[in-house]
């Protein structure tokens, strides 16, 4: 009941493929799911649980970045592209059409679909290019979103490109308060959570698995690659466009601006720190990624003026984040590839038949 | 009016060729990195950055002259290149493309954050001791720094042909570029060529930071000529020298035309467009560019 196992026990597939190998890894979800749905509402205040939203939409986009990046082995730089075209589907319906269908209900699934359509079609050329063949054109789409979406006033809503977009109402009652958002958007997060890692278990799954880790012999066993990969552009972006839309009724405005390309790196930074090809990792990278510059922030502004001057201080912030940043990726990458996913699991199996690992 | 369409057209296409040249200059660092180490540099545009700020910093802060202070530049950059291939691509030989690729992205995020740290947020000028009046060739004008950015661009590219084909050292890097262990099993250290790419990509870096500083002023925002590469090699080809060159002027023209022909339709900002939607269609029809070399997979 409360244990480890000491090894691979494992003798039949249903076994392997248990969602909760052990009832310890049930009774942990089952705390972590106390404490952060019913626990830190009630004990934060406003401003913690503003954090603690922003990092569950993180959480929702990284799934679906670590879906195309780390499980098919597809390198995207346009997800902050997806998550605007989500954005602006959903602040175009709740501006143009009338009440059942400006509900949320409504819009993040449409969202989430024609952002899908639009990853699909900038999928296509995967069967072609792959590597850095496809980050390129995925950096190239991204910009030309931008600009589409810049350019087109039907798209943007005038000169300013933003919409205003109030908050959702569920069950009739407007969530107002970031502690009513915190638990909306804590069902989108848990439902992200679930469906990747039910989709990463299934067929479709095992398919992105394989082109991943070798596409060509991937082909010879019979995997239809280009419908995989599109699935996994599809699938990708999907999550991209729900997190748009969850951005945007975060912020209240859709705004091109949210979504540049310095996001689609940042999501791209949240995978590859978190770990690729890891539900865990996309988590634990969603969170370091989103707290950096807050912490950052909070830092240098309770020990920075011990060293420097207001002024210097105001100019070092936006740039120290940006070394930290870029600074951790590398450091990352050259050290722990793997990501923090790996760092945990090398803690978990120390402790594993700790004390008696001999 | 049908001659002033003609003029205007001209006008275009000058500086199409001009700005074309300038981009190949940066291009050419780029295609340097790839041809020698398989490595796509996404910080190309803040190591133009950098050695601009260098350049311009060290005019204004130690009243250097031109020459010395795009000296120091150069070497800046020499150094810069080395070092980071000693500490961040070397370890990364060998791992999957997308590693390098974060590895750059990262590394353009803290060039980013060092300069402006180093150098402050404002717009620095580089001057260069040419003269301000631009050479008046019937209806066209062409900036002397336009001229000199061109002519850098073009002796490069003669330079940089000839290496490949005829040097030692070239050559030893092509066989590098081409299969890593082979080459060592030749006796080629894979190591020396790798830093020796870097810092040649500083060095034409160095002076991209220089031309391009000079024209457009020194700041956070001259990193985005950086994002114009791209096209630019993905029309030449990634690994071709010949190709930096023709796929500049391409997306130098492409631009000043969609910006000339294009801009009163549609409402302005075509300039950035229109290079990368040229480029999706080379993708699109031809992955491995004009020039460049059609790699073969096996399983």
């Amino acid at each position: 009941m409360f244990h480890r196992e000491a090894g691979i026990f494992k003798t039949s597939y249903a076994a392997d493929m248990a969602l909760y190998p052990l009832p310890i890894a049930k009774w942990a979800v089952g705390a972590f799911a106390g404490l952060f749905i019913v626990i830190a509402p009630l004990a934060l205040g406003e401003y913690y649980i503003s954090i603690l939203n922003l990092v569950l939409i993180a959480v929702v986009g990284a799934l679906g970045l670590n879906i195309l990046v780390g499980y098919t082995g597809q390198i995207s730089i346009g997800h902050g592209a997806f998550m605007s075209v989500g954005a602006y589907t959903a602040a175009n319906i709740v501006t143009h059409l009338p009440w059942p269908l400006s509900t949320f209900w409504i819009t993040i699934p449409a969202g989430g679909i024609m952002a899908a359509l639009i990853g699909a079609i900038v999928g296509i050329p995967s069967l072609r290019i792959k590597g850095i063949y496809l980050a390129i054109a995925t950096l190239a789409a991204q910009l030309i979103i931008e600009w589409t979406i810049n350019h087109v006033p039907a798209i943007s809503g005038g000169v300013q490109a933003s919409i205003q977009v109030p908050r959702p109402v569920l069950f009739g009652i407007p969530l107002k308060t970031q502690t009513q958002l915190y638990l909306f958007l804590m069902g989108f997060a848990v439902l992200a959570i679930i469906g990747t890692s039910n989709l990463v278990r299934s067929r479709i799954g095992r398919a992105f698995i394989a082109i991943r880790d070798q596409d060509i012999a991937a082909e010879i066993i019979g995997i239809d690659i280009f419908r995989y990969k599109l699935y996994a552009f599809a699938i990708s972006s999907f999550y991209a466009g729900i997190t748009g839309v969850l951005y945007t009724y975060y912020l209240g405005i859709a705004n091109y601006e949210q979504f540049q390309l310095t996001v689609s790196i940042d999501y791209l930074a949240m995978v590859i720190i978190g770990g690729l090809g890891s539900i865990l990792g996309s988590i634990l990278g969603a969170i370091f990624v989103t707290l950096l510059p807050i912490l950052t922030r909070w830092f240098l502004e309770d020990f920075g003026w011990l060293f420097f001057s207001q002024a210097d201080l105001a100019n070092m912030i936006p740039n120290l984040r940006l070394i930290l940043f870029g600074g951790l990726i590398i450091f990352f990458l050259v050290v722990e590839p793997e990501g923090l996913n790996r760092l945990w699991r090398n803690v978990r199996n120390y402790f594993r038949v700790w004390p008696f690992s001999y | 009016m049908p001659e002033f369409e003609w003029q205007f057209t001209l006008v275009l296409l000058t500086n199409g060729i001009m700005i074309g040249l300038m981009y190949a200059l940066i291009a050419l660092g780029f295609v340097l990195i790839y041809k020698a180490t398989d490595a796509i540099n996404f910080a190309q545009g803040e190591f133009v950055m950098f050695a601009g700020f260098i350049t311009a910093g060290a005019a204004d802060m130690a009243g250097l002259p031109f020459w010395a202070s795009a000296l120091l530049g150069i070497g800046g950059m020499v150094a810069l290149g080395f070092g980071l291939e000693r500490v961040v691509l070397r370890p990364l030989i060998g791992r999957p493309v997308i590693a390098v690729v974060m590895a750059t992205i990262g590394l353009a995020a803290v060039l980013r954050g060092t300069a402006t740290m180093a150098f402050g947020a404002g717009t620095r000028a580089i001057v260069m001791p040419v003269s301000d009046e631009p050479f008046q060739l019937g209806p066209i004008m062409l900036p002397p720094v336009q001229l000199v950015g061109a002519g850098v661009s073009l002796v490069f590219l003669a330079a940089f042909t000839w290496f490949f084909l005829k040097s030692r050292t070239g050559i030893a890097m092509r066989a590098v570029a081409d299969s890593q262990q082979v080459s060592m099993a030749m006796g080629i250290n894979v190591r020396r060529y790798f830093a020796l790419a870097w810092a040649m990509a500083g060095v034409v870096s160095a002076l991209g930071g220089v031309v391009w500083g000079t024209m457009l002023g020194v700041d956070n925002q001259l990193a985005l000529v950086g994002l114009k590469v791209f096209p630019v090699v993905i029309l030449g080809g990634l690994d071709s020298v010949i190709g930096a060159v023709v796929g500049g002027l391409i997306v130098g023209i492409v631009e000043n035309f969609a910006a000339g022909y294009l801009d009163p339709y549609v409402g302005g900002g075509t300039k950035d467009f229109a290079p990368y939607v040229l480029m999706i269609l080379v993708l699109m029809i031809r992955p491995e560019g004009i020039f460049g070399r059609r790699r073969i997979e096996r399983v």
